[in-house]
């Protein structure tokens, strides 16, 4: 790597500092926990840094150290994002629940339906 | 070249998703497209890493993506709602733990003085802050899980202790820099693990949240330095983006609560108040305590009813029991609204989460700025398993440790209903003044029993 990379390097982590400062200037305080597990299934990103570790790995401490980078990683990548959606599953489920009562309460073991997309605008 | 610059196009790809990912989480029309649209810019920046150029070990690669799958959608599928806080700390841990480990393996695989200075710092910057992340989100995790105590744990000369094993840190990063040696980067490794720990202990319980913010953005950070070691656009760009907004989200956490972000992460909240304030002094005083039937009574003929839940509506997974309650109160004509305060539960926002489980229309959560003008209105406030949120001392008691948080105004109420499992004073440590006061009405008792009693009084009415 020459100075030129670390330069354009350093310029992409300014602009993506500026843009991450930006995007979330306001947030209402319900989305701060979803936000948060959002932003931590985002950084889980790190796998592929843990592929490339793992995937140009030679001799065994090398490659352990890769395969762990890679189990961590996939954990915080998978876990992360499943966790977010399910949380915010809740919040849409919410609002057809309430315009027809007795529709939801009979169809309320299927959330995921079609009939629960359709009702949330 | 052609499929470096592939890589580089999907790296381009998976950035927009990712930036366009965090802006649909901060709506709530569009949140959970943006979670998708998060994880689409991820499988595209996964899949292209396995087209990289003299890569091998795929089959490890796979496995080792296997196992990390099969533990954590089982985990994060089946997690209690009321444990969310813990589990985002955990996969917050092993995201530092893996760029911590990325950079180590770089390191340690480079020929002893190939680095230049500044790719040393590189790797310096992702071992440091990963280990940081990873044992002070493991530590974060056990308060949260309760496999230890929830209250800070203070030692005299603690800052003192903590400054000087980060200066140790820093003092070793240099030598690192000069000698490129690898027993001391191991020396560093411990020493940043061990200060993780060191730097959590005195953040009480009730911080935790915030210091799990404070903590996801320093795994983007360390993602973002791993990026730098590996030269990865796309690891940088989203380190940073979360490193940016996960710092704007503390800020906006301890915000809400009231508070400066080098308070709470500083003063040990709550510690001294404990000793000092007591259960011992609450023996002395009187409060009015009442039946189930009494309250039912009270909720039964008011005409708008106020619901505060807490978080010990949320440990004793009461949410479905307040909602009976609340559809109860209003097939009687009673008017139900929920205030929910911006920390109540253990994270921000997660009790609109624990709400929103037990299908409480969205119309029916008040924000605190909507709903405190509301309270005086209000025939009654019902407060279950809240304590610092309602306590009154935040406005009226300059010497108080949470005066300045912005608190629900239920002492505007024309009466106030505890129901609470005993006199402690909630997470915070505090006396509250209004247990003591003319119209509060206390319940004792598990949030969920006492509430299945008043539904079922109020049903016999």
């Amino acid at each position: 790597m020459n100075g030129g990379d670390i330069l354009s390097l350093i310029t992409v982590f300014v602009l993506a500092a500026f843009v991450g400062f930006e995007v979330i200037a306001k947030v209402p305080s319900t989305l701060h926990t979803p936000l948060m597990s959002g932003t931590n299934a985002i950084h889980g990103v790190v796998l592929v840094g843990a592929m490339l570790v793992l995937g140009t790995a030679s001799g065994t401490g090398q490659t352990v150290l890769g395969f762990v980078a890679v189990i961590l990683a996939t954990l915080n990548v998978v876990g992360g994002f499943v966790v977010t959606d399910r949380m915010l599953e809740m919040f849409k489920v919410r609002k057809p629940a309430k315009e027809p009562a007795e529709l939801a309460a009979t169809s309320s073991s299927g959330p995921a339906g079609p009939g629960t997309e359709g009702g949330v605008k | 070249m052609s499929l470096g610059t592939g890589i580089r196009l999907t790296d381009l790809i998976a950035a927009i998703c990712f930036i366009l990912a965090l802006k649909g989480l901060t709506s709530p029309k569009t949140a959970r497209y943006g979670n998708l649209l998060g994880a689409g810019g991820m499988a595209v920046a996964v899949g292209i890493t396995f087209a990289t150029n003299g890569l091998t070990h795929f089959l490890l690669i796979a496995g080792a993506m296997v196992i990390g799958a099969v533990i954590a959608v089982p985990a994060a599928r089946l997690v209690k709602m009321t444990a969310m806080p813990q589990m985002v700390a955990a996969f917050n841990g092993v995201g530092g733990g893996a760029a911590a480990l990325i950079a180590l393996a770089t390191f340690l695989r480079a020929p002893a003085g190939s680095l230049a200075v500044y790719q040393v710092v590189e790797v310096l910057f992702g071992v440091v802050v990963g280990c940081v992340s990873f044992s002070g989100s493991c530590m974060a995790f056990a308060k949260l899980q309760e496999l230890m105590t929830g209250r800070p744990v203070t030692y005299p000369g603690q800052q003192l202790l903590n400054g000087i094993v980060a200066v140790a840190v820093l003092g070793l990063s240099v030598a690192v820099c000069v000698s490129t040696a690898n027993w001391l980067i191991t020396i560093i490794l411990v020493l940043a693990l061990a200060f993780g720990v060191a730097f959590v202990l005195p953040i009480g319980g009730a911080d935790v949240p915030v210091l799990i913010s404070l903590l996801n953005s320093f795994t983007g950070l360390a993602v973002a330095a791993s990026g730098f070691v590996l030269h990865s656009v796309v690891l940088v760009v989203a380190g940073t983006l979360v490193g940016a907004s996960g710092t704007l989200l503390t800020q906006m956490m301890s915000r809400a609560m009231g508070r400066s972000l080098p308070n709470i992460l500083f003063s040990a909240f709550g510690a001294v108040i404990t000793a000092t304030g007591g259960a011992e002094g609450d023996t002395t005083r009187t409060v009015k305590s009442a039946s189930a039937e009494d309250v039912a009574i009270l909720l039964a003929y008011a005409n708008k009813v106020i619901v505060v839940p807490g978080y010990g509506l949320a440990v004793a997974q009461a949410q479905h029991t307040i909602r009976e309650l609340a559809d109860l109160l209003e097939s009687r004509g009673v008017e139900v609204i929920y205030a929910i305060h911006p920390v109540a539960g253990r994270m921000p926002g997660h009790m609109n989460v624990l709400l929103a489980e037990a299908n409480v229309p969205y119309e029916q959560l008040k924000e605190m700025d909507e709903a405190n003008p509301e309270f005086a209105s209000a025939d009654v406030a019902l407060v279950v398993g809240a304590n610092d949120v309602v306590n009154p001392a935040a406005k009226n008691d300059p010497a108080s440790p949470i005066y300045g948080m912005p608190i629900m105004e239920v002492d505007q109420a024309r009466n106030v209903i505890f129901m609470k499992r005993s006199m402690r004073p909630g997470f915070a440590g505090i006396d509250n003044e209004l247990l003591f006061g003319p119209k509060t009405t206390l319940l004792f008792g598990d949030a969920k029993d006492s509430l299945t009693k008043v539904v079922a009084a109020v049903k016999a009415l």
